[in-house]
């Protein structure tokens, strides 16, 4: 009965996300969407939604079934890596709006799909590659079947044979080169015509030069080709520029996520009184707009009437919401949890704080990926020596008298046996070890280049709440206060979600509070057994004081003298452990928190980081890192919130965990499952060795160069050694990266 | 010798048909969503029959 129960529940059915906040009216009433629907081939009319808060499995067959259950729908196809639904239906009973309201009232939030033409072509350039991968690794396979047949075969096999496997390569060769090399070709076409070179233009010479003079070969009947050295090359390249395309992909996705948080509609109350729905981006400065519970902010606004609470973990990154009234600034993006608010808006749809957080993150990630890996270094330095050695063997073949065949057959062996085969392999043989490793260990790394900045990083900045602590409150003198004075104040707190009320929630027995009402910021209040109950900030101490890390509670029953109920934010078990191990590691930490400066201060002497700064917005947390990155510490940013994410962009690693929000774990490079802190620097230690093993494989690939290099050069390599010292040094290559699978 | 212009034929054509399907598989939109074809095998596709029914 899994299913009917889940529709019941609101959000991913895991259980392991946070209960999403109902947004009542999502869309508003008229909001155009018919723009976004378009026809099908069928005559039935489709949508592409954006849908916010699908994590796993179960929320895909939630939605999927939830939709497809629609009067009229005929298709309900969620995609959960671009977090886009497709759905086609006929009839006039559904609409997009029916489908943004069910997804509503299961616990998802919705916004049309809008993919920008960057991200269209870039989707349509990796199936391109991928495509053209399976040609050139069914060119690869086939090829080199009849080649090993030829090398082995050698003096036994009568050359008529020969010249038959040769013929048959160059079918299976010229076309798969033809097709699989456009990529190549293409960059490298471009790159000459603007009068430039790039890594393409050697690449699409030496497939050029091996497949001309293999032909030419084959058709004299002569015994050498190099067919299979040519799509060889090509396959493993393309394995490289998969890959890549894949990554770039990825880099715009926290933004995209960010960007559908937005609100698509706002409502405006017009200076005759009436009330208007208009989409968010029509909202202007100086608007009026009425805000009702449940409902995300559309722009940056000032409250003009009205008291509630704001959810303002967007903006800070904490749970405990805050009491709002007039004359208060509240931001886009941040929700409004208990009472209807007007404001008048101050910002307007594109320059509110929800969109310049967007813009940091998407600066954040275009900068990260400008990294220039290592494996590209060393390709940079390596693809001039090499070409300017071929040359210099033909030239040198033809000084000394040779013909023009074999100074061209000696410079493409040059070619040839330098294929970056063990230079390709010694950077990401190592990192496919060290990340399954990690894997193993519960910690997930997104990118191979993440492992070699992680080894690098000699500053750890944390976040406080949801990172270091476990940002859920635990009640602290459970000791001092009798068991009876316990249940009532839990059941009262059985009846609302706010984060001090749910620490309680375990506590809750079979005691049953009528008429409970909540009061925003003091609290709430209900019958038990006849008896008024309050439970909450105490009235005439105002606001409960968070001067310490601890937050208190007061019970009443029935006017008498309030019991207190200290709850306090704990410090995640192995975060002070976390920190001893990093400066092990000869890593500094650092905590920078949008919480109060005086609580950022007690955690940071709790847990002895001796750098932190509270109050931080995200811009500032951001503009920190890039402090730190031009320090020269390679800062290492941690953090689990919405208000992480620029920092986590712009950070020269980043590290998120498990159940942190979607945003910041697209803007991280690496995941600690389990919200295990400790998995942290074990993955800095991996990382390390990774590197060790990295710059040991690269010494190797240039000493096997340095030897195999001269005998090419002066005409020493046939085929058959090509070869053998080729996978050789492969293999030696992968050995060694498979070490750190041992220590 | 001869087995040769039979074999090599065959195991291309069965290469190639390997080829074909993939591009299929690309086409229909098989590798757009990685995450979630993996999960997709979890979800149980058998609902009850009666509403009532218990397991």
């Amino acid at each position: 009965m899994g299913v009917a129960i889940a529709h019941k529940n609101t959000g991913c059915p895991s259980g392991l996300q946070p209960v999403p906040i109902e947004e009542l009216d999502p869309l508003g009433h008229k909001v155009d969407l018919s723009s976004y629907v378009t026809p099908t081939k069928h005559g039935s009319q489709q949508i592409d939604l954006i849908v916010q808060g699908a994590h796993c499995g179960g929320c895909l067959a939630k939605i999927e079934r939830g939709v497809g259950a629609l009067p009229g729908v005929s298709t309900a196809r969620m995609n959960l890596s671009s977090l886009k639904l497709h759905t086609e239906w006929s009839g006039g009973e559904t609409g997009p709006k029916t489908i943004i309201q069910t997804l509503s009232d299961m616990g998802y939030g919705a916004a049309p799909y809008e993919i920008s033409a960057s991200q269209n072509q870039s989707q349509t350039e990796l199936k391109s590659l991928l495509r053209a991968l399976a040609v050139a690794g069914f060119a690869a396979m086939n090829v080199m079947l009849l080649s090993i047949a030829v090398w082995s075969g050698g003096s036994e096999m009568p050359s008529s044979t020969h010249t038959i496997f040769h013929w048959i390569s160059a079918m299976i060769a010229l076309p798969a080169v033809a097709y699989a090399g456009q990529p190549f070709f293409r960059s490298a076409w471009t790159a000459l015509k603007n009068k430039r070179t790039n890594m393409d233009v050697p690449i699409s010479l030496a497939v050029f030069l091996a497949c001309g003079l293999s032909l030419y070969e084959t058709v004299k009947g002569n015994p050498d080709t190099y067919f299979d050295a040519a799509v060889m090359l090509l396959f493993l390249l393309l394995i490289g520029r998969y890959l890549d395309a894949k990554l770039r992909l990825k880099t715009g996705e926290a933004a995209q996520r960010l960007a559908a948080m937005q609100t698509t509609s706002a409502t405006r109350i017009n200076p005759d009184g009436s009330l208007e729905t208009i989409p968010t981006r029509q909202v202007l400065p100086n608007d009026t707009l009425l805000i009702p519970s449940g409902q995300r902010i559309p722009v940056d606004g000032l409250i003009l009437t009205g008291n509630s609470e704001i959810d303002t973990h967007i903006a800070t990154g904490e749970t405990v919401p805050t009491l709002s009234g007039p004359d208060d600034v509240i931001y886009a993006g941040m929700t409004n949890l208990t009472a209807p608010l007007t404001i008048k808006a101050i910002s307007a749809h594109s320059d509110s704080f929800l969109s310049e957080i967007t813009k940091l993150v998407e600066l954040g990630e275009q900068s990260k990926s400008n990294f220039t890996k290592i494996a590209d270094r060393a390709a940079r330095a390596y693809v001039p020596i090499v070409h300017s050695l071929a040359i210099m063997t033909f030239l040198g073949w033809l000084l000394v008298g040779a013909d023009l065949r074999p100074a061209a057959l000696n410079a493409i062996a040059v070619l040839i046996i330098t294929c970056p085969c063990a230079l390709g392999l010694a950077v990401p043989a190592v990192q496919i070890v060290a990340s399954g490793r990690l894997f193993k260990q519960g910690v997930l790394i997104k990118s191979g280049d993440a492992l070699e900045r992680l080894a690098k990083t000699r500053r750890v900045i944390f976040d406080k709440t949801g990172t270091l602590t476990t940002g859920c409150f635990t009640l602290d003198n459970a000791a001092e206060i009798s068991g009876e004075n316990i249940n009532l104040a839990a059941a009262l707190s059985i009846n609302s979600r706010h984060p001090i009320a749910k620490a309680l929630h375990p506590y809750a027995g079979n005691i049953e509070a009528q008429d409970v009402s909540e009061v925003p910021g003091v609290g709430l209040r209900g019958l038990i057994n006849g008896h008024v109950v309050t439970f909450g900030a105490r009235q005439e101490l105002g606001r409960s004081s968070t001067t310490s890390r601890t937050t208190e509670s007061w019970l009443q029953i029935d006017g008498q003298t309030p019991v207190s109920f200290r709850f306090s934010d704990t410090p995640r078990k192995d975060a002070k452990e976390t920190i001893k191990e990093l400066k092990k590691l000869g890593i500094a930490s650092e905590m920078l928190s949008g919480d109060k400066t005086s609580v950022t201060q007690a955690l940071a002497q709790d847990l002895g980081i001796e750098r932190y700064k509270g109050d931080v917005t995200p811009k500032i947390k951001q503009c920190i890192i890039n402090q730190r990155l031009h320090e020269g510490v390679h800062p290492l940013m941690v953090g689990d919130g919405i208000n992480d994410a620029p920092a986590l962009a712009a950070a020269y690693a980043s590290a998120s965990l498990a159940t942190a929000s979607d945003v910041s774990r697209s803007a991280a490079d690496i995941i600690l499952q389990g919200d295990r802190l400790s998995h942290l620097p074990k993955a800095i230690q991996v990382a390390r060795r990774a590197q060790k093993r990295v710059v040991e494989n690269l010494g190797f690939a240039i000493l096997y160069n340095l030897i195999a290099v001269p005998l090419a050069v002066f005409g020493f390599v046939n085929p058959l050694i090509a070869a053998l010292a080729m996978s050789g040094s492969s293999l030696i290559v992968t050995l060694n990266a498979l070490r750190m699978l041992r220590s | 010798m001869i087995a040769l212009f039979w074999l090599i034929p065959i195991a291309l054509i069965l290469g190639l048909l390997g080829l074909v399907a993939f591009f299929w598989s690309v086409k229909s939109g098989q590798f757009d969503d990685e995450t979630g074809n993996a999960l997709r095998i979890l979800i149980d596709e058998d609902e009850p029959l009666f509403e009532d029914a218990k397991d």
